[in-house]
């Protein structure tokens, strides 16, 4: 197949292109979530994303929060952001970080005016932002415009067999065309954690690689009861036939193909040594990792899963593929990309790879996802520890 | 000719069911994915679509084989054409 060479994206100021073109209205913490979701009833055409945290954080892990609200602002499926917070200085302090873009942005804080009056000023600015935005064309963009993320979930062997390896595919066909990639999960390559080092691009991307996997791995060791057989695999990974964690981290590994990875990410961390697949660390829990990947600047995901995961993102496009036909009987209006004909030969892995960079640049190009369609906004943040 | 049983890795001792089940002695038909060949066993236990089916007879503390890669150790022997899973093998992480 001849891979088209653009698709049809939104320019934003700072030179990046957004396959969406939304109008956010941001809690900078969890008790400004009723005064955001007045605001996006309020203006139609906008969406709020709350969340639970953003109160007396401190240290790495309100570094996270603040990169991870940042980050959402400055991806480039935003058009424009509203950002409210209970107090002035860290509702501030996210504003001048996405201002940076160039996109409109402004912030309201609640203390001292209540949240009617926010309500009323943050939606006169949300009204002018949301009809600026609705103007805003599509335009042709190079197909390295797009980043794109991936991350599997509910996974079964169906997934290591033919899904993951059908976004492994696509990634051996796109890379080469100047796309950014970005793979995570880091406790879930747990078993292949050495051979997946060995596809750092450079002595330093793998010691880094191995340094971060090390860290996750003592944590989990360190609050560990008992084997997690509860947690890793998933009850649902068992009922798909995937015994063991080694098992389930090498049929993840199957998502990046033959590429190598330039450099480790922090989570929500923006890539910054050019196009290439990034590693970033990651929960393996699929709202907390599309979260931070669609803060790290990925403009488009890519989901393999086997039993049927159903999340979705409110900015980034979460694009579900599965090889599992009992999956796309049961649960097809989930389902963007059927790949199920691996299973059974009547389809090879590269006329699959083929069929989701098509459905990848259908859903970049605007078409809906599945999860879009059903309404799925799963807007998660990492967080690190307790609050002080 | 159909498939039954996918297998990653030539070096891999499980494979694959591909088919919604396959029953109690059931000559199954196996794709080796790595060099494109084919191999046949006969299934002991009804195995689902996804689960694990022993390829060689496997003895407590062997280690399974997938993707040419360890996967975990077998904690109950296994004859093959058996169904391996979480009650015959664990993780030899965590």
């Amino acid at each position: 197949m001849e891979i088209p060479k653009s698709f049809l994206g939104y320019k934003r100021e700072n030179g990046r292109a957004g396959t969406r073109n939304h109008v956010i209205i941001l809690p900078v913490d969890d008790i400004s979530n009723a005064c955001a979701e007045a605001v996006a009833n309020n203006i139609k055409g906008t969406i709020a994303l709350p969340h639970s945290y953003g109160r007396l954080q401190f240290g790495a892990d309100l570094e996270l929060h603040f990169r991870t609200m940042i980050g959402t602002g400055c991806n480039p499926n935003v058009a424009a952001v509203i950002v409210i917070g209970i107090e002035p200085k860290w509702t501030k302090k996210i504003v001048d970080g996405i201002a940076k873009t160039g996109k409109p942005v402004e912030g309201f804080h609640i203390e001292r005016t209540g949240d009617i009056g926010t309500t009323m000023n943050a939606s006169k600015k949300a009204q002018e932002f949301v009809m600026w935005a609705s103007e805003k064309q599509r335009e042709e963009c190079p197909l390295s415009d797009l980043w794109i993320s991936v991350k599997c979930g509910e996974s079964d062997t169906t997934s290591g067999l033919a899904a993951n390896p059908t976004v492994g595919n696509l990634m051996d066909k796109l890379e080469p065309l100047g796309v950014h990639l970005c793979f995570g999960e880091t406790s879930e390559l747990t078993g292949a954690e050495q051979v997946c080092a060995t596809r750092g691009a450079t002595k330093e991307a793998s010691e880094k690689f191995m340094k971060t996997w090390s860290s996750y791995n003592d944590f989990i060791l360190k609050e560990a009861t008992d084997d997690l057989s509860e947690s890793q695999p998933t009850a649902g990974n068992i009922a798909g036939g995937l015994t063991t964690i080694e098992e389930k981290a090498f049929g993840n590994f199957q998502k990046i193909g033959n590429c190598k990875f330039i450099d480790v990410l922090e989570p929500a961390e923006e890539p910054t040594k050019g196009k290439g697949l990034y590693f970033m660390d990651t929960s393996s829990a699929a709202a907390e990792c599309v979260t931070l990947q669609a803060a790290a600047g990925f403009n488009i995901h890519l989901f393999p899963t086997g039993q049927g995961n159903i999340v979705g993102n409110p900015i980034e496009p979460v694009v579900k593929l599965t090889a599992n036909p009992l999956t796309v009987k049961g649960m097809g209006e989930h389902i963007d990309c059927d790949v199920s004909k691996i299973l059974s030969r009547e389809m090879n892995l590269s006329e699959a790879g083929d069929e989701l960079i098509k459905t990848t640049l259908r859903v970049a190009n605007g078409r809906l996802t599945c999860a879009e369609a059903l309404g799925h906004k799963e807007f998660v943040m990492t967080k690190l520890y307790r609050s002080a | 000719m159909a498939t039954d049983i996918i297998i990653h890795d030539k070096k891999d001792n499980v494979g694959v069911v591909v088919i919604e089940k396959i029953t109690p002695k059931q000559d199954c038909a196996c794709w080796i994915m790595e060099d494109d060949s084919s191999t046949n066993i006969q299934s002991v236990d009804e195995i689902p679509l996804g689960h694990k089916i022993a390829m060689v007879d496997l003895k407590e503390g062997d280690t399974i084989l997938k993707y040419g890669h360890d996967i975990g150790k077998v904690v109950k022997s296994i004859k093959k054409g058996e169904h391996v899973h979480v009650h015959n093998v664990k993780t030899k992480k965590w």
